[in-house]
């Protein structure tokens, strides 16, 4: 378990925080600008002390006011990979990589540099300065520094919020490498509900200095009061499916979720029975009073209507459930209107589009496809 | 124009290896208290750091014979310091050429002082939270990031120091006289020649040669930091 129970004025800004949560997986911070992620990382990481509170992993304490305990970063054992990556300048990558490894002692080396630089593909970097390393390659040598410092927990505060989408593109499958073969437990701070939805197991949502939210990525994102926080682009519903069947001869697959829903999707590269993380953006949901005939869209749930919610612009979030699933449609506030809608009503989701944000278990791809038209 | 391109003469020999010992002396034993100093001054607070600074930049405003009646004063034989070395270490500085560097030492200790801290001040602190995530405790941190990454700094404010040291004229002169190989410096020398009937030529000599070797340190120094410049930046 990872426990944080903290306290922190820095200024004008107040900082209280309190959760517990596994410690594996990959646990994502989530929270807009100026919410007190790097604040708490940096908690963590030993690099900012709390006015009161504690701090443990696995039942050790690493701060802990009340016992007088404050670990200093060195002897903490956590990696840090920051978002402007802080490789030494004045040290060749090879030397870089092996500055917190050559501090350990040899029996607790169990990451070595030949499997990290495989991992993160560069070995051809390790006689270079980092001055002349792209941003891609500065943050792969970052993560390869913190992980040979063989680290107990690992923070990663927005490692790729420097970089462009290609240079993240390139980034990701490094990380979940991470997640899925080094089994270490992370720290995940972003802003960007695609990564997070993408590689987090658990979340802990900030805002303005409070824990807003915490528990399985699913539960959270799901939350009617947490829409606004993710954003208008990225809000709608988080669902776990099982793979049902395959239609072989259409391409096609049939997942279900919940009680007793289930959805047709482009065949996905996954066995019958395994589990998969989906996700149904609200502006890919329409609605319809009655069962549409005659219409292209293969996916059209029943639905009960359990909240309306006003949203900006033109538009109105109407909150249903789906055979006991959480579902999300963006629709206009117009159309919600001429529609009537009202809680409680029963009414048909068209779903355009799902995305199957991460195959658990096994698979490591991610595939998003548009369903059904 | 034979006298500007005859070999030194012995004399000229003994003041130019003479000022060149007190320099290298001079700037290698206090470098250790200078990158301390400064790392003080640039890092740290601590009641009473205004007057500190203000004793560590003293020789920069005080006129260098006060400085030197005051090393008198502390060092002499029954100066407290004076006499504390004496009786442990059997070290006398007063007339001597160790003397001259100390006096050497304590005018070029503001400039060195300054450009080190300046070069602290520049150094990304982010850097260093880094290494101690990564195990260095604070001492390490202070070798292996602070203070390579202070190296253009390190080298500018010896170099500096150096320069002084070679120009040190007053501090010196009271401190430790004017014995010929023992404390008699470049400028020193200069002096003397310029206070007998017939010194005027060989006193350009030595102003020459004096000229000559601060222009190659700082050549020298050029050609350093260049390669310090080029192993930081890669």
């Amino acid at each position: 378990m990872l426990e944080i129970s903290v306290e922190k004025r820095l200024g004008s800004f107040g900082f209280a925080a309190e959760a517990a949560l596994p410690a594996s997986g990959v646990l994502a911070l989530f929270g807009r600008s100026g919410a007190g992620k790097t604040t708490l990382v940096n908690m963590l990481a030993g690099l900012l002390s709390p006015d009161a509170g504690r701090i443990a992993i696995a039942g050790r304490a690493l701060f802990d006011s009340a016992a007088g305990i404050d670990l200093p970063p060195e002897r903490r054992r956590i990696g840090y990979v920051f978002q402007e990556g802080r490789l030494f300048p004045h040290l060749s990558v090879r030397t870089n990589l092996l500055y917190g490894h050559r501090r350990i002692p040899a029996e607790e080396r169990a990451i070595k540099l030949p499997e990290i630089v495989e991992l993160l593909g560069i070995g051809h970097l390790l006689g270079r300065r980092p001055a002349n390393l792209s941003g891609g390659e500065k943050q792969r040598v970052a993560i390869g520094r913190a992980l040979l410092s063989n680290p107990r927990l690992l923070l990663l505060d927005e490692p790729l919020a420097a970089l462009d989408a290609a240079r993240k593109a390139e980034i990701l499958p490094f990380i979940e490498r991470l997640r899925d073969e080094i089994g270490l437990p992370i720290v995940y701070v972003s802003h960007d509900p695609a990564e997070v939805l993408r590689l987090a197991d658990n979340i802990l949502l900030l805002d303005q200095g409070r824990v807003a939210a915490e528990g399985p990525v699913s539960e959270v994102f799901s939350r009617s009061e947490l829409q606004q926080l993710v954003g208008a682009e990225e809000a709608g519903a988080v669902l776990t499916a099982t793979v049902a069947d395959h239609d072989e001869a259409y391409g096609l697959s049939r997942l279900t979720f919940g009680e007793d829903g289930s959805l047709i999707v482009p065949r996905i590269g996954a066995a019958i029975g395994s589990t998969i993380r989906l996700r149904i953006r609200a502006r890919d949901v329409s609605l319809a009073r009655r069962k549409p005939v005659e219409i292209s869209v293969l996916n059209n749930l029943p639905a009960r209507i359990v909240a309306l919610h006003p949203a900006n612009g033109p538009y109105c979030d109407v909150e249903m459930l789906s055979a006991g699933a959480p579902l999300w449609a963006r629709i206009t506030a117009r159309s919600a209107e001429e529609l009537r809608l009202s809680v409680g009503e029963e009414i048909y989701a068209l779903v355009k589009a799902v995305s199957v944000d991460r195959l658990s278990l096994s698979t490591r791809a991610s595939v998003s496809f548009r369903s059904g038209d | 124009m034979d006298w500007l391109l005859q070999q030194p003469t012995d004399a000229e020999w003994q003041a130019i290896t003479l000022s060149l010992r007190v320099a290298l002396v001079s700037v290698v034993t206090s470098l250790p208290l200078g990158v301390l100093v400064a790392w003080l001054l640039a890092r740290q607070s601590f009641p009473g750091k205004s007057l500190f600074e203000g004793v560590v930049h003293m020789p920069l405003v005080v006129p260098p014979v006060v400085v030197g009646y005051g090393l008198l004063l502390l060092f002499g034989r029954r100066g407290p310091a004076g006499a504390w070395l004496y009786d442990h270490f059997g070290i006398t500085l007063i007339f001597t050429w160790k003397g001259a560097a100390l006096a050497a030492a304590v005018m070029g200790f503001p400039l060195m002082v300054q450009a080190i801290r300046l070069s602290i001040e520049a150094v990304d602190r982010r850097l260093e939270a880094a290494a101690r995530t990564l195990g260095a405790g604070p001492l390490g941190v202070f070798f292996t990031v602070t203070v390579p990454l202070t190296l253009p700094g390190i080298l500018v404010g010896s170099v500096l120091a150096f320069a002084r040291s070679l120009g040190e004229f007053g501090a010196t002169i009271v401190f430790v006289g004017n014995i010929p190989g023992e404390t008699r410096t470049i400028p020193i020398a200069i002096y003397t020649l310029t206070q007998q009937p017939d010194g005027d030529l060989p006193a350009l000599r030595l102003s020459i040669i004096a000229l000559l070797l601060a222009l190659a340190a700082l050549i020298a120094s050029e050609a350093l930091a260049r390669r310090i410049h080029a192993r930081i930046r890669g």
